[in-house]
């Protein structure tokens, strides 16, 4: 347990404990690193100089051709939609107190999943209507979930419960459009809903941007509530911190999170669930801890998108944060059980 | 976890007495749903894209005679039910004993990496081996179902704390998306594979004869037995480690046993007849919701009322998109929803 320090400027004060800091660090480290790496990975190789030089505006015209417009997209929209999931899957865990209760398993990410294969085998379209209707997918089960749980307020139990039945009823529906669809269709599906970075343009990157920057302030500023509310709710109320306004808002943030992310890189299963219980093993802190959970999803996707662009065989990014955030958790768990820690 | 808080509208109803005082004998309640579980399997073999009168049904049962009713009977409504009772009793059980021993209510067999294993072994067979083969296919489904549990039980108990319940179902989480993801690789590797497969992970019991049923048969049975044997060390448990152990329980004995019994059920039921989601967390869930909390209640009645769900969604299927059927995966999903979700908005939340 690391000891936490107090920084003090007049009235204002904030407290830090230096290693959450030092773990953020060295995750926004392996975020960006990966990030650099993955622009440079393609047919024409650049070097990590050669990166930094076409970023800052130094190098030759074709070189910043290639990194700006063609392979740039693809590690922004891998960065922040791996912030998306990691702070969605920190919302909703807290919400819920339960490491089960991360939105791909409470129905919003097979929600959009659902709109998206709707968009994809019945109704057909081209990229930005896949994207728009996997957020309405995502919104309109989130809705739903949400009003089915509200009796006079709505108790984070509740909410996952009736989540977990949605997301059954939706992947069933999801497997069925599936077997019904022709063979090469419901391929194209299958793919999608695995969870991609491949050609991923500017197209994909500034409409999760745009809808970042107003999502994360929010869920960063309800951040301390978050801690608050797991104490119980009577515990929170008496700190004067209104329940269920905060859960309300909190909750609508989530779901546009997981949205703009399902909607620009699919379905990308896992991040959500393993980036906050990493995060929270890393920093070795009670609790959620919305930021490093945040840095530990882009973390993850990035640089599992890096090992899917080294694999021989073209694979969706899904397939390797699967693997690779399954086995540092279980990893982590079982190195934890070996100091006797639980 | 805290309880749910009462509902602020106040209720024109009066409160409902004490639980004991409404409740019924547990031998009264279970042949109540024996007999449920009978009518069920009755209407199971009478009802279909042909119809059967029951007295025809019965005797193509006792003593078939070759008629073209008898036939259908003994070849496809018969086996399909036995395989629906052994699979739903199975499916039910299972996820009783999945939710006591990590004492989350969201816990579900699928959990202990029981699907993803036997997923991954499925898609393993039919892209590497080319086979199409339902009995490979239960083989393969049952040796991955069982190598996961024991990979995610060594994980979950590896420590001086042994598997508490929390450790227990991330290693089941993090096992599981390990599984699901290369599975959605080895899939995707190839169309031919991904044809194949995209039927088998719906779930349905049609296909399947009286073969598959007697292969999983023995394993259903032990299973069975394990786990109901296994009701009062789990009450005991449910009372936290440190009471449970004072009380003279072995935790890590029970727990490793009903991981055993849940392997074995889950494994064999999913490999007889794919993954069939949700079966294994809301049936518990709605038992532990009308009878409490007791596993002396909870196993049994799980077990029995497990089936008549599974049967129903599955005669649902055969006459909702008749000639055609729906998968009964499929349609249990879509009766067992809406049945948790109404009874978690009736605010009865039972906990662990």
């Amino acid at each position: 347990m690391s000891t936490s320090r107090v920084l003090r400027a007049g009235t204002f004060s904030l407290r830090w404990e230096p290693w959450s800091v030092a773990v953020c660090a060295v995750l926004t480290g392996i975020a960006l690193g990966a990030a650099v790496v993955v622009v440079g990975t393609g047919e024409l190789p650049l070097s990590v100089t050669e990166v930094l030089a076409a970023l800052t505006g130094q190098g030759d015209r074709a070189t910043e051709f290639i990194v700006l417009n063609l392979r740039l997209p693809r590690a922004v929209t891998g960065l922040l939609a791996g912030i998306a999931l990691g702070l969605s899957g920190a919302i909703f865990q807290s919400i819920t107190r339960n490491p089960l209760g991360s939105p791909d398993l409470i129905g919003f990410t097979t929600g959009s999943a659902t709109g998206a294969l709707v968009q994809i085998l019945v109704v057909g379209g081209g990229a930005l209507a896949v994207a728009a209707s996997s957020v309405l997918g995502a919104v309109l089960t989130a809705l739903a979930v949400y009003l089915v749980a509200y009796r006079g307020g709505v108790h984070g139990y509740r909410l996952v419960l009736v989540g977990v039945a949605a997301a059954a009823m939706l992947e069933s529906f999801n497997a069925y459009l599936i077997t019904r669809a022709e063979l090469r269709e419901a391929y194209e599906a299958a793919f999608w809903l695995t969870g991609s970075l491949n050609g991923r343009s500017w197209q994909h990157a500034w409409p999760l941007a745009a809808a970042m920057v107003v999502l994360v302030p929010v869920a960063l500023a309800f951040g301390r509530r978050l801690r608050m509310g797991e104490l119980g709710d009577d515990a929170a109320l008496a700190l004067g911190v209104p329940v269920q306004r905060t859960r309300a808002a909190l909750v609508v943030t989530g779901v546009g999170l997981v949205a703009v992310a399902t909607a620009a890189v699919g379905p990308v299963p896992f991040v959500a669930l393993a980036a906050p219980q990493l995060a929270r093993r890393l920093t070795r802190r009670p609790g959620t801890q919305p930021v490093p959970s945040a840095l530990m999803g882009a973390a993850l996707l990035v640089f599992s998108d890096l090992v899917t662009l080294h694999l021989p065989i073209p694979l969706p990014v899904g397939v390797v944060t699967g693997v690779l955030g399954g086995v540092y958790l279980v990893w982590l768990l079982s190195s934890e059980g070996a100091r006797g820690r639980a | 976890m805290k309880r749910v808080p009462p509902p602020v509208v106040s209720s024109p109803v009066a409160p409902p007495p004490a639980r004991s005082a409404y409740l019924p004998g547990r031998f009264t309640a279970l042949c109540l749903l024996g007999a449920m579980l009978l009518l069920t399997v009755l209407a199971s073999i009478v009802i279909g894209a042909k119809h059967i009168p029951p007295g025809q049904a019965l005797a193509a049962v006792l003593a078939p005679d070759g008629s073209e009713n008898a036939l259908i009977v003994q070849q496809l409504r018969l086996p399909r039910t036995l395989l629906g009772v052994g699979v739903g009793a199975a499916l039910g059980l299972a996820g009783a004993l999945m939710q006591a021993l990590t004492r989350n209510p969201l816990a579900e067999p699928g959990l202990l990496g029981v699907n993803g294993g036997a997923a991954v072994a499925v898609v393993t067979v039919i892209a590497l081996f080319r086979v199409d083969d339902v009995l490979v296919y239960v083989w393969a489904a049952f040796l991955g179902a069982a190598g996961a549990a024991a990979l995610v039980y060594a994980v979950g108990t590896r420590g001086r704390s042994g598997a508490t319940p929390a450790r227990l179902v991330l290693a089941g989480a993090g096992i599981n998306a390990v599984f699901s993801s290369l599975t959605a690789g080895l899939m995707l590797l190839s169309p031919r594979s991904f044809g194949g497969f995209r039927f088998w992970q719906v779930g349905s019991l049609s296909g399947r004869d009286l073969e598959v049923f007697l292969r999983i048969g023995p394993f259903l049975l032990a299973g069975t037995v394990l786990a109901l044997l296994l009701a009062r060390p789990l009450n005991a448990l449910a009372l936290g480690e440190d009471t449970g152990r004072a009380l003279g329980a072995r935790p890590g004995r029970t727990r490793a046993l009903g991981a055993l019994a849940v392997v074995v059920l889950c494994g064999a039921a999913t490999a007889a007849v794919g993954p069939i989601m949700f079966l294994g967390l809301a049936v518990p869930f709605t038992v532990r919701a009308l009878a409490g909390p007791d596993q002396r209640r909870v196993l049994p009645y799980s077990l029995l009322l497990a089936p008549v769900l599974l049967l129903w969604a599955d005669i649902l299927g055969r006459v909702v998109a008749a000639p055609g059927e729906l998968e009964t995966g499929l349609v249990t999903a879509f009766l067992g929803a809406p049945l948790l979700a109404l009874m978690v908005r009736r605010g009865r939340v039972p906990q662990l």
